[in-house]
């Protein structure tokens, strides 16, 4: 099988093509243009992270919602499932930057961690 | 009547960072006016990640990047007045402004900076045709509206202009629940950062449509749909290309103005092209005293860049206060082809370290030659492995170069393919 | 709910008749189906008071546009209406183009019209230094003005109301009973009685006679299409500039407007949809092009915004104003096309002479002919600021950065008589969001202002009421 990708680990934008075997092994990276393309690439096919940024219901707050990141990178594939847990959690203001609002999102090992303050109304 | 040294009009990063780097520089009195509730500015809303990388070396969300300039004004106790509205500069930098709890403020400043921001392009600007149904908003509108309120301002929705705030705001809507259906973009390439074409359309199979524009809107309370068609090599509408595309919304990423009213009111020279300031390598206008930073002298991509721009138009408003900038003969910077600009347009001869000129180009190169010429002589020749529209550039200029200048000279930056 | 008189419609025509009628003692009320009042061609069209020399002579536009144009002045002052009285301009391109100057002028004589003068290319050239090279001759009448039509709109209605007449929203007239000398009007949910109707209702004037049997109107939306330019090209034309008139209307006119920006328009296409008031593409292309036959440096450049209004075509073109042949009691105002705005005041004048002598009205003591003063805060001097504001600390903060507009402006709209219930009731009441960033960034702050005053979650509130909501739900 063959998988493209875009390297996004600069503003270059290599194009990278991996081939995998029938069980599922990369064979070869090629199209980047540094080390780091390679690893990106790699980590793209076997485990690809995104962190999640997004909102998280506030009770008694200035704001119905508070913004939140994930403290660490996510699973790519659990991204939605993460929002679900997220936007099924409320916050309880006042909420102070680095809080952390969602503990272990999904059972990831990640919390969910507020990016703003949130004074109580 | 109040006094004050400085006087910061606008408390975003821009602003912020100027007047930290003033009081760094020893100025005691300083004033910054906000016009939103609170400091911070648009990265209040800007809740992805993604900033700070560069000045950090941390991938911070815009509310954590503000917050840490916050603290520090809280810290060095400047001075800020919210829910400040500046409403007019004076010939002799007297800033009038107005808010509830002060009414008309009049405030006379020994230098003034100006971090005013920019705004979106509205739909207006683009003519298009069609209804003015509810459901057409710009990308940062709905942006407040999903982050700061907690509302949905659409569930199906094609978006015009790729854009970072555009591509930024097609991930955010898809994870709150709107499906996005496409989004369009006017030129042959996306004006937006890579990694963001990646992680916010690709990871949700949103489709890119280049060289492709919104002809017509449909819907009479509420848009119902809207008409894309292709354009040709001179962003026409290509007869025959028109596709219908339902949706309740369309956001529109169409560019960012400098907001220049209070500006251009006090008749301070502008760039045709930046629509910001004319300004010397401190960030200083044409007009004594005052200095324009951030994305009110041009849009940056970056908010870093703001930020280590901003702190140059603080020290030189510390050093204007200071006695210490002295008016010198100038040599003037020109971008010439594919390079659209250059900021600063103008430099002090006596300046007495690096001036560093950032430049942004009008097309997309690979494996390119950025040249710096002074007449006949080259200053500087390098290779870059690519250069966006999107992405601005900059390069050195050594103070032993400067010293080598008669007054007059004119700086050119060139790209070669 | 038993009113005498039941007027159709809150256009400038609807409102300035129930203004005139409200001096009377009777009762009142404006039906409008709309969310708000000038809904319809009251909000887009071109802005002009016409001078009066182009309706044929003995027709009532040449009367009423005549007399309307001469009460304008005073009674924009009195409803504190922004009114600039600066002149037309008709302006010919050739010798063929002169001769339709001079009958012009000889109808505009006749017509009563004061003032007609025709400029030679040197004057023009004087007088309007950006107009083209190729004008030979143009036609001056300087009793022309421009207005705002919305205010004017909006401030009859609030007169009205002030002086006791009753304002009904949402209410589209879809049925009409006449029993017992009374009709009762029905728009399917609720009904109201009057004695008399006043059809005024734009477009749709035709449908609504006929729900009392009375099919003899016949009206054709025809379609305007403008393009509004940003307040710093507002002085390229001093005075409103009209090209030659034609079978379809006075063509592409170039004018300032009192805001100061700078209107371009209108086309002129008769079409079947009385709500289709989309923009096209090829037509905003072809307004461009003719009116830089006028002003050749115009550009989109500065294009803030474009629309599009209808105008009331009647297939008699003239003015009908007549007790329906149906019932007496019933009187149709149709055909309110150009100059109808120049003309309202005067049709309001001639509704008034036609039902109150025959009810035997008394005039009320107490008729205040005038509203409150809004506040202009980015009109007033610094000192006048300061006391506004000391007076009231929202005139302290600025929510449209653009048209420097204040909370205080905002919600004196919504709570006028007869407020804004929507974002676009604000903007024309205001001018919030009508500036160069369009809304960007004062829309969210007039949505949230107008659910705190109106007590109600900011996703309830509407651009312009019906489906038009803003915002879906929380998204949390």
């Amino acid at each position: 099988m063959t998988k493209h990708i875009t390297c996004v680990t600069c503003p270059m934008g290599c194009g990278i093509t991996v081939e995998l075997n029938d069980s599922n092994e990369i064979v070869s990276i090629t199209g980047n243009t540094c080390k780091r393309g390679e690893v990106y690439a790699r980590n793209e096919v076997t485990n690809p992270q995104r962190s999640l940024a997004t909102t998280v219901k506030v009770n008694g707050g200035i704001h119905n919602v508070v913004p939140c990141k994930s403290a660490g990178p996510l699973p790519k594939n659990k991204i939605f499932d993460c929002m679900a847990e997220i936007n099924n959690a409320n916050a309880k203001a006042p909420i102070k930057i680095g809080d952390v609002l969602v503990e272990n999102v999904c059972g990831t090992g990640v919390n969910i961690v507020a990016t703003n303050h949130c004074p109580a109304k | 009547m109040l006094n004050y040294d400085i006087v910061v009009i606008g408390g975003g990063p821009a602003g912020m960072a100027a007047a930290l780097k003033a009081r760094e520089c020893g100025v005691e009195s300083i004033l910054i006016l906000e016009r939103a509730e609170s400091l911070g500015g648009i990265l209040e809303q800007c809740i992805h990640t993604g900033f700070g990388l560069q000045y950090f070396g941390e991938e911070l969300s815009g509310p954590e990047y503000a917050d840490r300039f916050i603290k520090q004004v809280n810290e060095q106790k400047i001075e800020y007045k919210v829910d400040t509205m500046a409403l007019q500069i004076t010939d002799d930098n007297i800033v009038y402004a107005v808010n509830k709890t002060d009414g008309l403020l009049e405030i006379q400043a020994k230098a003034i900076i100006l971090a005013m921001g920019c705004r979106e392009r509205p739909r207006g600007a683009l003519n298009i045709a069609g209804t003015r149904a509810s459901g057409i908003m710009s990308a940062g509108t709905a942006q407040k509206y999903v982050n700061i309120d907690g509302y949905m301002p659409g569930k199906k929705v094609v978006i015009l202009g790729s854009g970072d705030i555009g591509l930024i705001m097609a991930r955010r809507m898809t994870l709150e629940g709107a499906k996005v259906e496409c989004v369009c973009e006017l030129m042959p390439y996306s004006s937006g950062l890579t990694r963001n074409i990646v992680q916010c359309l690709d990871d949700f199979n949103i489709p890119l449509y280049l060289s492709t524009t919104v002809v017509d809107i449909h819907g009479k309370d509420r848009v119902t749909g809207v008409t894309i068609a292709s354009v040709d090599e001179n962003r026409r509408p290509i007869p025959g290309t028109e596709r219908y595309i339902e949706c309740d919304t369309l956001l529109l990423s169409v560019g960012l103005i400098p907001e220049n009213e209070l500006t251009r009111a006090v008749g301070i020279d502008l760039d045709r092209v930046t629509s910001g300031a004319v300004v010397d390598e401190y960030r200083e206008t044409n007009h004594k005293g005052v200095f324009a930073c951030g994305n009110v002298l041009h849009v940056h991509d970056l908010v870093d860049f703001v930020t280590l721009e901003s702190q140059t138009a603080g020290e030189g408003a510390a050093r204007y206060v200071q006695g210490k900038k002295k008016d010198s003969d100038f040599i003037t910077t020109k971008g010439v082809g594919a390079v659209r600009y250059i900021v600063p347009q103008k430099i002090n001869l006596d300046n007495e370290g690096d001036v560093k000129l950032f430049f942004r180009v009008g097309n997309t190169f690979k494996n390119a030659t950025v040249k710096v010429t002074c007449g006949d002589e080259v200053l500087i020749s390098k290779k870059r492995p690519r250069l966006a529209p999107g992405e601005m550039e900059n390069v050195i200029i050594k103070n032993s170069m400067l010293k080598s200048f008669a007054k007059d000279s004119v700086i050119e930056i060139t790209v070669e393919a | 709910m038993n009113f005498d008189v039941a007027i159709v419609g809150a256009g400038v025509v609807g409102n300035l008749i129930a203004r005139e009628l409200s001096r009377y003692d009777i009762k009142i009320a404006i039906l409008e189906k709309c969310n708000d009042m000038a809904m319809g061609t009251s909000k887009a069209n071109s802005a002009i008071v016409h001078a009066g020399f182009d309706a044929k002579p003995g027709t009532l536009k040449a009367k009423l546009n005549v007399s309307g144009t001469s009460l304008m002045p005073d009674l924009c002052k009195t409803l504190h209406v922004p009114f600039k009285p600066v002149g037309s301009l008709v302006v010919a391109f050739s010798e063929e183009e002169k001769e339709t100057l001079n009958e012009l002028l000889d109808r505009g004589v006749k017509n009563g019209v004061p003032g007609l003068e025709i400029y030679d290319r040197a004057k023009l050239k004087e007088v309007e230094p950006n107009i083209s090279d190729s004008a030979v001759a143009a036609l001056w009448a300087p009793t022309a003005g421009i207005v705002c039509p919305y205010e004017l709109t909006i401030a009859a209605a609030e007169n009205a109301v002030i002086n006791g007449a009753e304002f009904i929203r949402n209410f589209e007239v879809k049925s009409i009973k006449q029993e017992n000398g009374l009709f009762t009007v029905s728009n399917g949910e609720r009904e109201i009685t009057s004695k008399y109707i006043i059809n005024a209702a734009g477009v749709f004037c035709d449908e609504i006679a006929k729900l009392i049997g009375d099919d003899s109107i016949h009206t054709t939306p025809r379609k305007g299409e403008y393009m509004l330019c940003d307040k710093s090209i507002g002085n390229l034309a001093n005075h409103t500039i009209f090209q030659c008139p034609s079978k379809m209307g006075k063509g592409i006119l170039v004018t300032p407007t009192v805001d100061g920006n700078l209107l371009i328009g209108p086309s002129a296409l008769d079409i079947e949809d009385k709500t289709d008031v989309t923009t096209t593409a090829s037509t905003l292309a072809s307004i461009l092009e003719t009116a830089k036959k006028s002003v050749p440096v115009l550009t989109t450049r500065e294009v803030i915004t474009s629309f599009a209004g209808l105008r009331a075509h009647c297939d008699r073109d003239d003015f009908i104003i007549e007790k329906s042949t149906k019932n007496p009691n019933f009187i149709n105002v149709a055909g309110i096309e150009s100059p109808g705005l120049s003309s309202a005041p005067a049709i309001a004048l001639y509704v008034r002479d036609m039902i109150i002598p025959e009810m035997g009205a008394a005039e009320k003591p107490g008729f205040r002919p005038d509203r409150d003063e809004p506040v202009r805060f980015r009109h007033m001097s610094n000192e006048e600021r300061k006391a506004i504001i000391a007076k009231n600390p929202a005139y302290g903060r600025i929510i449209c950065r653009c048209e420097t507009i204040t909370e205080g402006e905002i919600l004196d709209a919504i709570h006028a008589p007869a407020g804004a219930r929507d974002v676009d009731g604000v903007k024309r009441r205001t001018r919030a969001g009508m500036g160069r960033c369009q809304g960007g960034f004062c829309g969210s702050k007039v949505v949230e202002l107008l659910a705190r005053e109106l007590g109600v979650e900011i996703n309830q509130i509407t651009k312009f009421g019906g489906d038009s909501k803003i915002l879906y739900e929380r998204t949390k």
